[in-house]
């Protein structure tokens, strides 16, 4: 699975930052950098929280071309 | 609402007629003077409709038509997807928009062959299968259009009558999605994708949005056939462009040329110029002489990050600051984001400050890195491309431009003439009113 974000609707809350700094972190504005390779099979409990936690439901996981990294 | 070109910015004409060019057959779009229905048909014929829908597609798929508007996305792929989608209720618009403040070609193409552009709607929406036509415009329709659309009911000639919207005097107005949001009655916003118009566009149907020039080779493609289209231009990008040339004279022209033609054909030999700027405000810096030997393609503009976009093509005078142009440039579209995204809202208003202060006398030393930075935050970052594009234009004024940054640090300028050269809008956007 991929992690993508609607730029339009991140208002930069930076609750998917906190829920999954492995995967993204805050650019100096507070808006989200997400980490484009296929979630790992090991976070994707913790990404599919942070999906869940967007306050405007910006953070959507989908469907990835490549498999994901088993590390 | 229309938007002149800015009256300081130095240019003695405005853009007049076709010029003639040396290539066999051209101009195909342009003719001498605007010609009326009678004139158009003793010239081209009835228009070839092919009866069913998707017909037509295999010809514009073997003409390898592109889209004309800057994207340069091929033309059969699009009509491919509208024809194919779901849904009994399918939509088609003609852009003519032309939102790049630089760009003048569609404006005098819908002047002086309407009926072309005509032409290619209707085929385009026969194609498709579109039971709505629509004719999306930068300022209030001129008379020639009105008079094209008069003339062709009188005589029944279209299938589909023609809805036209004016398109607010906004940068990113002629955006596909931006554009469906306007026609849908809202403000001309771009929105986020997917998904794509061609699935989900106006009012949930199915859409087709197409530049008004590629629509006119369309039209001429339906009549000649895929063939005569590639008979000019290059293999790979064939066929005809229209083009707004700025020449280093200080004349605006408009020209149809074919793909691949020596840059230096339009802008001259480089005597006087200092640099080319290609492909618009989303386009790039191209540096002489390095350059002069370029062709008109994309093949060609590639390894210089550049493209032919919608065939703005401008010749920067010696005596002129490449700096101080670029930083005025890059002012209007900071200006110009939509501000619906985080990463443009802040990124292009820091990126133009940093320009400005490269462009005055001396600057702080970490202004090239922070610009650096802002550059790769806000690319790939927004909902549409023009975060992207901008960061384009910006990063090749600061390849090109490197001996004048230098030489501003030192509080010095090369310029001898201060007078604006690339032309903007008159007005800058105020308010949240102006996208509508």
């Amino acid at each position: 699975m991929d992690l993508k974000v609607n730029p339009i609707a991140c208002t930069g809350h930076g609750m998917c930052a906190e829920l999954l700094p492995e995967l993204i972190a805050v650019d100096e504005w507070g808006y989200p950098l997400i980490d484009p390779r296929p979630v790992p099979y090991t976070l994707e409990r913790d990404a599919r929280k942070a999906v869940a936690a967007c306050p405007t439901l910006a953070l959507k996981l989908v469907r990835s071309e490549e498999p994901a990294r088993s590390t | 609402m229309t938007t002149a070109l800015d009256d300081t910015a130095d240019h003695d004409t405005a853009p007049g007629g076709a010029a003639r060019q040396g290539a066999a057959g051209l101009p195909r779009l342009l003719p001498q003077a605007p010609e009326d229905l009678q004139a158009h048909l003793s010239r081209y014929g009835t228009v070839p409709y092919r009866g069913r829908p998707k017909i037509l597609i295999g010809d514009v798929e073997a003409s390898g038509l592109t889209g004309r508007g800057g994207a340069a996305f091929p033309v059969h792929r699009k009509l491919a997807a509208v024809a194919g989608a779901r849904g009994g209720r399918k939509v088609i618009v003609a852009n003519g928009s032309e939102s790049e403040p630089a760009s003048r070609k569609d404006e005098l193409l819908l002047r002086i062959a309407p009926h072309l552009v005509l032409d290619g709607l209707q085929l385009a929406a026969e194609a498709v299968g579109a039971t709505e036509a629509h004719l999306y415009l930068h300022a209030a329709p001129g008379p020639q259009i009105l008079r094209a659309l008069a003339e062709r009911a009188s005589r029944r000639l279209d299938p589909l009558p023609v809805t036209i919207t004016q398109a607010p005097p906004r940068f990113l107005a002629g955006q596909e999605t931006a554009l469906v949001n306007r026609l849908g009655g809202g403000p001309a916003l771009p929105t986020f994708q997917p998904p794509r118009v061609s699935e989900r566009g106006l009012g949930g149907a199915p859409t087709l949005v197409q530049n008004v020039e590629t629509l006119a080779h369309l039209a001429q493609i339906a009549r000649y056939g895929p063939r005569w289209f590639r008979a000019v231009g290059t293999e790979a990008e064939p066929g005809s462009m229209l083009t707004t040339v700025y020449r280093p004279d200080h004349k605006t022209e408009i020209h149809e040329v074919p793909t691949g033609l020596p840059i230096r054909a339009l802008l001259g030999d480089g005597q006087e110029t200092q640099a080319w700027l290609v492909g618009g405000y989303h386009g790039a810096w191209l540096p002489l002489p390095d350059a002069a030997g370029l062709t008109l393609d994309r093949a060609s503009l590639r390894k210089y990050g550049a493209a032919p976009g919608a065939g703005v093509l401008a010749a920067l005078p010696a005596d002129r600051c490449g700096l101080a142009e670029t930083a005025r440039i890059v002012g209007y579209l900071a200006a110009e984001s939509a501000g619906q995204c985080g990463p443009c809202l802040n990124g292009l208003p820091r990126i133009a400050a940093a320009l400005n202060e490269l462009a005055g006398a001396g600057h702080r030393k970490q202004t090239r890195a922070d610009l650096e930075r802002w550059a790769g935050l806000v690319t790939g970052r927004g909902a549409c491309n023009h975060p992207d594009g901008t960061v384009r234009f910006v990063r090749s004024a600061l390849r090109v431009f490197a001996p004048e940054i230098a030489r501003h640090a030192r509080g010095q300028c090369a310029a001898r003439n201060r007078k604006p050269f690339l032309p903007l809008p008159n007005r800058m956007p105020t308010s949240e009113q102006d996208w509508i």
